[in-house]
């Protein structure tokens, strides 16, 4: 099976085109575009290019260490992984249900991450390009560029996502790549003083939050025709979904919608994951391509994060997120949206919900409590699902009666986005290169559609704007015929 | 009238018979060391603690202090020294500290912290080593053992059992279990053993404990291991 502008006919004929490394996501991928003597398009893909093997080197460790472990696939949501992690040994170890102690500060750990996650990515990463434009100059559209036009706007930036980190560091020990998730509950409770350091910044954060909402929606709504159809792609939808079908970011049951948004299931207990998920693998990318399994390879690919969870769930149960759930459905006339660039509005919603959320939790004393562990009887086999920053994240382990693990199979958030990002890359390609000598600003808006995402490549490391990007036009001979370097 | 060395120009006191890192430890100075432990006898094998005694190299956990001896330790040329034999140790077992979790409670990451041990400069040998998981309390962990011998020791001298044994020759030195199937579950050592107590590094665990100390409640969180390795410590 193929899909449009995935493989083309006759390669060797082509020019060939690479964003090599992609710049402002989290890890390391390249965009290569295949191109005839007119600059017309015929081939598109977004490669994966490392190799992690995480999944191979669990096998034979200690389950008590996995948790730990896994984090360092990333150091801008590690908290998703070892959250992740806890919850399927969770069931390793019999904790169906933690303490509301242990429960409540694994949810703060992770709405601190949300939040911090999601304002590095809108400020630092994507508000460059919002601010200025696709294809503005080169020497301004980074996040310095940002600071000089924007100050405030930087700082706030610069501060929310500071205080995410915080909430991080008193949960889990550290700011990046803590321990406070262990099997079956959690290693630490909040001091007093903890919490009342919290407690004084949490009001303007909140404000803060509301303030970034309006923003992207601004931006967002003053050029209807730019970003409602840039990038733009039909999908299915799949995410957590909470309680009464609540926005939930750390516990929920599986919900999957199509392109209408009619349901193709729901209420899915995640333990059985894999009953509906099935993962493709390609010979051009590290990456796998995960599809439902009921409707098969070719139309069964979906997308995840903030996009399909503000759309997936019923409601959102603190009141300003909510307020701005009801103006974005109401913006997208009663359909899915299923535009990339209406990710950073929808991203900032859930952020506004995750600064909502650490309010109501520094104000609930069990955060205080010492009852911090359970336990029950021994399972051989777990699954933990949680709603990532960028989207739907599963890890799923088997242990030996010696607590050894045996097998390791995650699906990380980014990975369920893949057939999406390279249907948004490919439209993106047709649109904007096709017929066209390319540019530097034409090769960002690649970059954009990849970035609406907010995609870890590898679930790796990032580097600040200036990752040092070069382009090499090359002709079917391998003769180069134009660079250009943004070094 | 009392027996004193200088160490580093500070006099130090000491009893006959006593080392020079017993007598320094006794006066609150520390010598960096590994294999050496106050309840036991020396073993002089990981040479952490080498000091220059009136000029020549020597362990301080197996030389006796004598009356008059002109004893250097925190030099610079010294501790480069001990740098480059702990970065030795790091690459020649699988040390893991990010996800260990003896980390900040391990003698060998506080020691290297310590010595200022920046990268591990040499290239690791990564070997193959599986993990003993066959004992129903206990956990071993060869990827990190340094051939401290202190469970031996202590297996042997204290738990009178016999658990553990270093095997081979030099570079292929390891630690191996007293057991015809070579596995800790086939032995009769328990968690209340001595040999359970000592190890320095991630090598004897206790089971499904992991993690359960905080960040910042660890042993080095609280104070450097200068600060805490003391006489009986």
């Amino acid at each position: 099976m193929t899909y449009q502008l995935e493989t083309a006919q006759h390669p060797e004929t082509l020019r060939r085109v690479a964003i090599d490394p992609v710049s402002r996501v989290e890890g390391h991928g390249k965009v290569t575009i295949l191109l005839d003597e007119q600059n017309k398009v015929h081939q598109v893909r977004l490669h994966i290019v490392e190799f992690r093997g995480f999944e191979k080197f669990i096998q034979g460790r200690p389950y008590w260490e996995v948790p730990v472990m896994v984090q360092r696939l990333c150091g801008i949501c590690p908290v998703s992984h070892h959250l992740a992690a806890s919850k399927a040994l969770d069931i390793i170890v019999g904790a169906r249900k933690l303490t509301p102690a242990a429960e409540k500060l694994r949810r703060l750990m992770h709405y601190g991450q949300m939040l911090q996650s999601h304002a590095l990515h809108f400020f630092h990463l994507c508000s460059p390009d919002l601010l200025f434009g696709f294809d503005s100059d080169v020497t301004q559209r980074n996040i310095v560029g940002v600071v000089m036009a924007h100050p405030e706007t930087a700082k706030r930036g610069v501060l929310l996502r500071k205080f995410g980190q915080e909430v991080i560091r008193v949960t889990a020990g550290k700011r990046v790549h803590g321990t406070g998730a262990v099997p079956g509950g959690v290693n630490k409770a909040l001091t007093v003083a903890e919490r009342d350091e919290l407690l004084k910044d949490i009001y303007h954060i909140v404000q803060w939050s509301r303030d970034a909402v309006h923003l992207i929606q601004k931006v967002h709504t003053q050029d209807p025709g730019l970003y409602n159809s840039f990038g733009i792609f039909r999908s299915n939808f799949m995410s957590l979904v909470g309680h009464n079908g609540d926005l939930d970011f750390y516990h929920g049951t599986l919900r999957a919608r199509d392109d209408n948004g009619k349901l193709i299931f729901d209420h899915l207990d995640y333990q059985n994951y894999n009953q509906v998920i099935e993962e493709e693998v390609r010979s051009w990318s590290y990456m796998k391509f995960p599809y439902i399994r009921s409707i098969g390879k070719e139309h069964g690919w979906y997308k995840v994060g903030p996009l399909a969870r503000v759309q997936n769930c019923d409601q959102i149960s603190t009141p300003f997120a909510e307020h701005e759930r009801k103006e974005f459905i109401d913006y997208a006339g009663g359909s899915p949206l299923h535009a990339p660039l209406a990710y950073h509005w929808t991203r900032m919603i859930e952020m506004l919900h995750a600064a909502e959320v650490i309010k109501e939790l520094l104000h609930d004393d069990d955060l205080l409590s010492n009852d911090l562990m359970v336990q029950g009887e021994r399972q051989m086999e777990g699954v933990g699902v949680i709603e990532a920053p960028r989207g739907t994240l599963f890890h799923h382990y088997q242990v030996d009666e010696n607590d050894i693990v045996t097998m390791a199979n995650l699906i990380v958030s980014t990975t369920n986005n893949n057939q999406a990002m390279n249907e948004a890359v490919r439209h993106v390609a047709r649109r904007y290169l096709n017929g066209r000598e390319i540019t530097e600003g034409l090769l960002n808006h690649i970059e954009v559609a990849i970035r609406a995402f907010d995609p870890c490549l590898s679930c790796a490391t990032h580097a600040l704007g200036k990752m040092p990007l070069a382009v090499e036009l090359v002709d079917a001979e391998g003769q180069l015929v134009h660079s250009l370097s943004r070094a | 009238m009392s027996l004193t060395f200088t160490l580093d120009g500070k006099t130090i006191p000491f009893t006959e018979g006593q080392t020079i890192i017993q007598a320094a430890s006794a006066a609150g100075v520390f010598i960096p060391h590994l294999c050496y432990h106050p309840e036991f006898k020396p073993h002089g094998s990981c040479k952490l603690c080498t000091v220059k005694v009136n000029g020549r190299h020597t362990a301080s956990c197996t030389m006796r202090a004598a009356p008059g001896m002109v004893v250097e330790s925190d030099t610079e040329e010294i501790n480069a020294e001990r740098r480059a034999l702990t970065q030795m140790l790091f690459v020649e077992g699988n040390h893991f500290c990010p996800s260990c979790e003896k980390s900040g409670n391990c003698q060998l990451q506080a020691t290297a912290y310590h010595l200022g041990m920046m990268s591990p400069h040499y290239d690791h040998f990564f070997p193959s080593r599986p993990v003993d998981a066959s004992h129903p309390d206990a956990l071993l962990d060869f990827n990190r053992c340094i051939l401290c011998s202190l469970c031996v020791r202590a297996s042997r001298d204290v738990d009178g059992k016999n658990v553990f044994a270093l095997s081979g020759r030099g570079i292929g030195t390891h630690l191996i279990v007293n057991a015809k199937s070579g596995q800790l579950g086939d032995t009769d050592f328990t968690l209340d053993d001595k040999a359970a107590q000592v190890c320095p590094v991630g090598v004897i665990l206790k089971k499904r404990r992991g993690f359960a100390v905080p960040i910042g409640e660890r042993t080095y969180d609280k104070a450097p291991i200068a600060d805490t390795v003391t006489e009986g410590k």
